[in-house]
């Protein structure tokens, strides 16, 4: 494991909280971005990502040196994000909305009609459209994608986040392709 | 539709980078026969392209600022625990004065009254001290049994005595900003005030 973090995770344990600081630091564009994809809203994304650092400060002595710092805090904002998905009504992101495009929806832009596929990941619509198709995954498939996505993480690395023999997570990520497919592959 | 399951398998583990070579080439022989499959592979690249390439969202400017202020509190100890060995004279000085001219415990208990540091600026309600969006307040603040919600600026220290600090994100306090809501936060509040007095007079 990198040196530098090593050192900061001894500072924390012995109650140094400036070392944790630099750990947030490292850190919060990856998490922020998983909790992000996960919840699909910007302000629910800040609040759990930062609720996930703070488990980790607070749970610093559980962590196992034998496993990656990253994946250990992607495996606390994992089940974090899992745990807000539960408590919400499942209907909630029907017409869920992504910040800045002036309240279109998934149904309005799926009736026009779309530019090729490179000028149309620039555009916004697209963005979006992406966004709520990871939404509508379930949570086990999404939480694969989001993971195999967010970082380009091995599925080695997923399997040691997930805790999930990495046959499940292959049949996961295939399971959760074929059904983006179906909402994107025609774009 | 994809003429069988295996030749979708073999697509997921191309896009893996999980596929023997052997796999590969029979996938490929496959897909430039097979329209269906030539399909079925196109729209998986395609959606792959896609949800990787969506664009990365930053957190707020101030996420390390606002998980820092959430830390727990109990770590503090440790802090306490610093400034006694490294200060055991102050301490053992603030501690005798403390415990022979006051029954400490009697005073946090009956000091229920909820008073504040008069400075400019703030503004008051219902036991909530606000110092307002785009104020500055020059000076120390301290709260006691009530609290304090920043929204604007405070060049100094804030401390809150049973109470709660709230600090907005536009807010910024210069100084250390503190909380004491427990008997043994405010021995600590008070050896530090007054073993920093003790050390003001011995520097005189
Ligand atoms: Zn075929």
């Amino acid at each position: 494991m990198d040196m530098f973090i090593k050192q900061r995770i001894k500072a924390i344990k012995k109650g140094d909280q400036s070392a944790f600081a630099d750990i947030v630091e490292m850190y919060k564009d990856k998490i922020y971005q998983l909790c992000y994809r996960m919840l699909g809203n910007r302000h629910e994304a800040e609040d759990a990502a930062q609720e996930a650092f703070i488990r980790a400060y607070v749970n610093i002595h559980t962590y196992d040196p034998t496993m990656k710092f990253s994946s250990w805090l992607y495996r606390i904002a994992t089940n974090l994000s899992i745990d807000r998905i539960r408590k919400k009504k499942p209907d909630v992101y029907l017409d869920a909305e992504v910040s800045g495009t002036d309240g279109l929806t998934l149904y309005s832009q799926l009736a026009d009609e779309s530019a090729s596929p490179e000028d149309a990941l620039e555009s916004l619509e697209l963005q979006q459209m992406v966004q709520e198709a990871i939404l509508k995954l379930p949570e086990k498939y999404r939480t694969v994608i989001v993971l195999k996505y967010i970082d380009e993480l091995s599925l080695q690395e997923i399997s040691d986040i997930l805790n999930l023999p990495i046959g499940t997570v292959k049949t996961r990520i295939h399971r959760g392709r074929e059904a983006l497919r179906k909402h994107l592959g025609h774009l | 539709m994809p003429c069988s399951e295996k030749i979708v398998q073999w697509m997921h583990n191309y896009l893996d980078g999980d596929i023997q070579k052997e796999e590969e080439q029979q996938l490929r022989s496959h897909i430039q026969q097979c329209e269906a499959c030539r399909e079925h592979f196109y729209e998986l690249k395609k959606t792959a392209a896609f949800v990787e390439n969506v664009s990365h969202f930053i957190p707020s400017d101030d996420f390390v600022k606002k998980v820092m202020y959430n830390l727990p509190r109990e770590k503090r100890r440790v802090r306490w625990k610093r400034w006694f060995t490294h200060h055991p004279f102050l301490t053992a000085a603030s501690l005798f004065i403390l415990l022979s001219t006051s029954s400490l415990w009697a005073v946090w208990q009956e000091d229920n009254e909820f008073s504040f540091s008069k400075q400019e600026h703030l503004i008051v309600q219902n036991h909530t001290v606000i110092v307002p969006e785009g104020k500055v307040v020059e000076g120390d603040i301290v709260v006691r049994n009530g609290n304090i919600k920043i929204e604007g600026e405070v060049h100094g220290n804030v401390t809150v005595i049973n109470g709660h600090k709230y600090l907005a994100s536009a807010g910024e306090v210069t100084g250390q900003i503190e909380e004491v809501n427990e008997v043994f936060d405010w021995i600590w509040y008070n050896v530090k005030r007054v073993g920093y007095n003790i050390a003001k007079t011995l520097t005189k």
